[in-house]
């Protein structure tokens, strides 16, 4: 594999993670628990989209056949999607959609952190911007998770259930397979595998705050990498690209 | 002092354009009236949300969608500043939404409309903020101090959501014939409620008598009215869309355009809860409530414990 393609496919993966997540969080517009909530959650979606929307054109100039941002977001079909299912996951109640944000954004504060000090300048500067818009997005989501498992004894389990379904989504976030290989060789990422440890001690000090337990292990989800997507995708897909797809000829 | 040399004290401030401020005394009609309009002008960001989140997730492009969000953003944030200014003259937002959940409490009528096509969120950018905005400007010279404060604010957003709304019709109006037949059909089904959005002609306007001579409003429903309508007009013709009223017409002697007659049976019915979406909104912000209820609670718990350790240590 060359390393552009590499790279380009490394991208993608970023930018689908942001556009996923980001559009579960658009959806929970006017649902929140208090207008406070409503507006930090697009807040996060917001920063999430801008997140996309920078590297689909870096991925999209790396390829250079002329697509766009939105050619990549709305055209492409579920299976060139590479998403973890994590992002796909549904928003549930609140604990549900805490405990999966936290698990997100804790990985990618580590990732980012160490991204932002890529060799590839527009790879840097992307995570360098996101970095910043991630440890707020982390910060809210990890308070919380305090809150809610140490609040009342009905948010406790609630938030204890939504960390134990949800905890078998985030191993994928840690996969490699020839993309990050060769990236890895090439010094152009860092290999996941030395974020684990930082991962871990965030959760679980967040854990402990909380009052919670550690959710067990047991299945481990996967896939998402390759365009094996939960069923979910495909749905969140024919909402997201109807309208584009239903006028192919109109601009926007 | 007796009451009625407080209200001569009062008008006088007012007569001077001097700002009432919450430790001010004020009658209590006065208070009575600003809690309606300011939490009534709050819930109706609030339950804007919803319209226009019904198209979040089909923006047809990224940056679109960022704009959306942003802009439905801006009046959550707009919600709030309106029910602190609310909370300002004594009462809390836990009892300004039992009042919006209880029916007591009203909204603009015009989150009451559905939005059925992409342009219908240019429409609600361009005539629903366009109108708004009219209101606002207006109410930016109110006599309450924390209201008047807070216009300046939105006021300045909500020009900028104005601006978005016209540009997604302007560009929907030179598109294909489907855009275009969209932008038409957004605009035949708001134009009307758009209108409505500035109530009951002056004659029929009961509480107008207070609310004009302390202040709280500035110029009337019909005064407002004819405002948005002359502005308007214009900016439909620019981008080639017709204003559905046949009697629409430029009038030399008075400057204005003349305008046919709004449907008030429409208006009154929507007003009584009888419109398309009126308990499909309501409904769904009770229900948002609801369920938030335990996350509320947790939220409580989770400070009273970390007082009460603060209190320890
Ligand atoms: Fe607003
Ligand atoms: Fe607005």
């Amino acid at each position: 594999m060359e390393v552009k393609d590499a790279l380009i496919q490394y991208c993608l993966r970023l930018g689908d993670d942001a556009m996923i997540m980001g559009h579960r969080l658009s959806e929970l517009c006017s649902n929140g628990p208090i207008l406070e909530e409503d507006i930090a959650m697009t807040n996060i979606s917001l920063d999430l989209f801008g997140q996309t929307r920078i590297i689909y054109t870096y991925a999209a100039e790396l390829e250079g056949k002329g697509r766009s941002e939105d050619d990549l977001a709305y055209l492409r079909p579920e299976h060139e999607f590479q998403c973890a299912l994590l992002t796909e996951q549904p928003n549930g109640h609140f604990g549900n959609t805490m405990a999966r944000q936290m698990i997100f954004s804790v990985f990618y504060y580590h990732l980012f952190k160490e991204l932002s000090k890529s060799p590839d300048e527009s790879l840097a500067a992307f995570a360098a911007k996101s970095l910043k818009e991630t440890t707020y997005h982390m910060r809210h989501a990890c308070e919380w998770v305090v809150r809610l498992g140490d609040g009342t004894e009905e948010s406790k389990w609630k938030i204890q259930d939504a960390l134990n379904d949800i905890w078998s989504y985030h191993h994928e976030l840690f996969e490699k397979d020839e993309v990050d290989e060769k990236l890895i060789d090439m010094g152009i990422i860092t290999d996941t595998a030395t974020i684990a440890d930082d991962f871990y001690a965030s959760v679980n000090e967040v854990i402990e705050r909380a009052t919670l337990g550690t959710p067990a292990g047991g299945w481990k989800a996967t896939g998402g990498r390759s365009g094996r997507h939960s069923e979910y995708l495909g749905h969140i897909l024919s909402v997201f690209q109807s309208l584009p797809r239903a006028y192919p000829d109109a601009k926007w | 002092m007796d009451d009625d040399k407080r209200l001569e004290a009062f008008q006088a401030k007012i007569d001077r354009e001097e700002k009432i401020e919450p430790r001010d005394w004020m009658p209590e009609d006065y208070r009575k009236h600003l809690i309606r309009q300011i939490s009534q002008h709050a819930h109706s960001e609030v339950v804007g949300m919803q319209p226009e989140g019904n198209y979040i997730t089909r923006a047809p492009s990224l940056r679109a969608k960022v704009v959306l969000l942003a802009k439905i953003q801006d009046e959550a944030g707009h919600g709030l500043y309106l029910y602190s200014a609310a909370e300002t003259l004594g009462i809390t937002r836990d009892e300004l939404l039992e009042q919006l959940h209880g029916g007591k409490a009203k909204y603009s009528s015009i989150f009451n409309y559905p939005t059925l096509n992409w342009a219908d969120i240019g429409a609600v950018g361009w005539l629903v903020d366009g109108a708004a905005i009219v209101n606002q400007v207006s109410l930016q010279r109110t006599s309450y101090g924390p209201y008047s404060r807070g216009m300046v604010r939105i006021c300045k957003e909500e020009s900028f959501h104005q601006r978005q709304g016209y540009e997604i019709m302007a560009d929907m109006a030179k598109g294909t014939p489907e855009q275009k037949a969209m932008a038409q059909d957004a605009l035949n089904r708001l134009w009307w409620p758009s209108l409505m959005m500035f109530g009951p002609h002056d004659a029929d306007s009961p509480r107008s008598g207070n609310a004009l001579k302390w202040k709280i409003k500035r110029e009337t429903n019909d005064e407002l009215r004819q405002k948005f309508i002359d502005k308007t007009v214009q900016q439909a013709e620019v981008i080639g869309l017709t204003i559905p009223d046949p009697d629409l017409k430029w009038n030399e002697e008075t400057g204005h355009y003349d305008s046919g007659e709004i449907n008030w049976e429409e208006f009154y019915n929507v007003v009584k809860g009888n419109g398309p979406c009126n308990n499909q909104r309501l409904t769904h912000h009770k229900r948002a409530h609801d369920e938030g209820a335990w996350v509320r609670e947790a939220a409580n718990a989770y400070a009273k414990k970390q007082l009460e350790k603060s209190k320890v240590a």
